[in-house]
């Protein structure tokens, strides 16, 4: 792991959830295994956040609640989506409520593996996401000044 | 004369640890209505009981809530057991029951660190949950798994503990012990924390009766019944009295559950000493027929499993009523009158799980 | 461990049944439907009732044109689990409370357990 540049806020949403990764990601912010070593805090605000965690699949009801945190995040973003559920449904997958993984609504960057996810993953998950966050950056500012480049010119 | 208007609150809130949605009328800065809709989570497993068998399905009903997963599988193996007439032997409800005192400790902890965020204590929420790793580690030890443990099943148990692990962890729960003092003398004691619960969201003996309360919350309001006195599991060879408190209010359902707390760890050493040597679990023969309710004490309340067999390997109905939707009326009630500013305090001193709720 | 009473009773004697009940300081517990394996459609509903530590049960034979009257008038908290059924059985409840007419959960395939 490189030197991060950047302290990235996350938020969390508990999708469908047993509950299970939902506390784990909370445990994985506290003195045990504390990620907030790693400079990210979690927030209650899609608007300063940078990552979003998702636990759980997606039924009716949340989908658009997952869109909305989605788009209120601010550019770029990363997705983690934490747990078997978040990716497809996992035990859940043949319930009549469950339409599948959180990516059948939103992009998703990184999938944390287990049922429940242990917060050693999780952290795992934080830190690819920092990662890709600070990737992402870098080619949002070079088409930005891109952009930029090409207004001026004309 | 005030204006009404009418505020949403969630599902997605900055002071919300889980997805429920409520509809606040509110007159100036109280609230004189509350309309609940909740759904965010329903998954509806309860009708996956028809695609899997009666014995798989003990991991479908641990994963309706991953915070009492282990008295989730244990209700629906017990009830189970009680249609088939499966005699468990008895060190494995000794077991069980160590277990489930586990479950509510940690459960009780991870719910004192939400409280203590949700006044905004912050450093009293992480020392809750650094002590609710040790519990966590107890259960790693002796089941593999921290919140999902899979170590029910129809029948009895799946792993065992021998007498070193039983006297290691006896020698923790002393030491945490000592430290949960420390945490309980912050939370009953502290000024700043009374007075954000003192006088806050009072529910009468009489409207905890009649609304339905369950649990903790209900107890809180001086209602002595503890569904551990039913004797399920090995209950009815440990001695307990329910722990309640008169005072109907957020600082008594504070102190009911730090109490229980102690009230846990002493029923964990009272079965670590009468636990009797033998089997884990006894054979299962045949398929369930028949009907069975099953009542259980949750973290959060009185659970109710209700499963009714066919005399096939597929169930016909598996039923499970958690405490938190029980406790819903009883809070909507706490709301009315309330300020807006202690609406997420009210909210949190039920306990809720939004999983158990919706299934 | 307790005994598991069921009283059989008709969708007409309910209420009275109820009242009955709540004049004898039971706790109303819970409320549940479960579908009969039969060939006209046709449900069960449980009323359960706790006192201390007793439970007992109330039983009603349904099927989904039977107008059943709703407890939530003398059980206040019936009413959530009344709308549960409505959702997820669309049987007939008359008269609840707070009614969300079917909407308790928003689901994608109304009425699953019908």
């Amino acid at each position: 792991m490189s030197k991060l540049k950047r302290s990235p806020w996350i938020i969390h949403y508990d999708g469908s959830s047993c509950n299970g990764c939902d506390i784990e990601v909370l445990a994985s912010l506290t003195p045990l295994y504390d990620a907030e070593r790693f400079g990210v805090i979690n927030t209650g605000n899609p608007k300063h956040a940078d990552i979003f965690l998702v636990t759980g699949g997606i039924n009716a009801q949340n989908e658009s609640v997952v869109r909305q945190i989605y788009e209120q995040m601010p550019k770029p973003k990363v997705v983690v989506a934490v747990g078997i559920c978040a990716y497809n449904g996992g035990i859940f997958k043949d319930c009549y409520n469950i339409l599948g993984g959180v990516d059948k609504v939103i992009p998703v960057d990184i999938y944390v593996p287990g049922c429940a996810a242990r917060p050693q993953a999780i952290i795992d998950g934080i830190i690819q996401a920092t990662e890709l966050l600070e990737q992402k950056q870098m080619e949002y500012e070079r088409t930005e000044k891109h952009q930029k480049k090409g207004s001026d010119n004309t | 004369m005030s204006t009404r208007s009418v505020v949403p609150f969630g599902p997605q809130h900055p002071v919300l640890p889980e997805p429920i949605h409520l509809d606040l009328v509110l007159e100036d800065e109280t609230v004189v209505e509350a309309i609940p809709s909740i759904g965010f989570i329903h998954r509806g497993l309860e009708k996956l009981v028809e695609q899997r068998d009666f014995q798989d399905y003990v991991y479908v009903a641990e994963r309706i809530c991953g915070i009492c997963s282990f008295m989730h599988g244990m209700g629906y193996c017990e009830s189970v057991e009680h249609i088939m007439d499966i005699e468990v032997p008895d060190r494995a409800k000794y077991l069980r029951t160590i277990w489930c005192e586990f479950s509510r400790l940690h459960s009780h902890l991870l719910w004192l660190g939400l409280l203590a965020d949700a006044f905004g204590f912050e450093s009293l929420f992480m020392h809750s949950w650094r002590l609710r790793e040790k519990i966590l580690d107890m259960f790693e030890i002796s089941t593999g798994g921290r919140l999902i443990f899979s170590v029910n099943k129809v029948g009895g148990v799946r792993k065992d503990m021998d007498s070193d692990m039983l006297h290691q962890f006896e020698t923790t729960l002393v030491d945490m012990e000592k430290d949960m003092r420390e945490l309980t003398k912050t939370f009953l004691n502290d000024y700043s924390v009374k007075t954000r619960l003192k006088g806050i969201g009072i529910l009468s003996k009489q409207e905890a009766f009649d609304l339905g309360a369950a649990g903790p919350f209900m107890r809180a309001s001086g209602i002595a019944l503890d569904n551990r006195k039913l004797g399920y599991a090995a209950y009815g060879n440990l001695d307990f009295e329910p722990i309640i408190s008169n005072e109907c209010d957020c600082y008594a359902r504070c102190y009911v559950r730090t109490q229980e707390l102690f009230q846990s760890v002493d029923l964990i050493r009272q079965a670590i000493a009468k636990i009797p040597a033998g089997e884990i679990s006894a054979p299962v023969k045949g398929f369930p027929k028949g009907e069975y309710f099953m009542r259980v004490e949750q973290p959060r309340g009185e659970g109710l499993y209700y499963v009714k067999g066919n005399g096939t390997k597929f169930l016909d109905r598996v039923r499970v009523r958690t405490p938190t939707f029980a406790n819903l009326p009883a809070m909507l009630k706490t709301l009315k009158g309330a300020q807006l500013a202690d609406v997420p305090i009210l909210i949190l001193t039920i306990d809720p799980c939004i999983s158990c709720t919706e299934r | 461990m307790t005994e598991q009473a069921i009283k059989n009773i008709s969708a007409s004697e309910l209420v009275t049944e109820v009242l009955h009940l709540k004049h004898e300081n039971w706790r109303l517990m819970q409320i549940h439907a479960t579908k009969l394996k039969a060939d006209e459609p046709s449900y069960e509903i449980s009323y359960s009732f706790v006192k201390e530590y007793e439970l007992y049960n109330l039983r009603i034979v349904v099927t989904p044109e039977t107008e059943i009257m709703s407890i939530s008038d003398i059980y206040e908290p019936a009413f959530i689990y009344e709308n549960e059924i409505t959702a997820l059985f669309d049987l007939n409840i008359k008269m609840i409370s707070l009614d969300y007419h079917g909407n308790l959960y928003r689901l994608n395939n109304k009425t699953p357990f019908k």
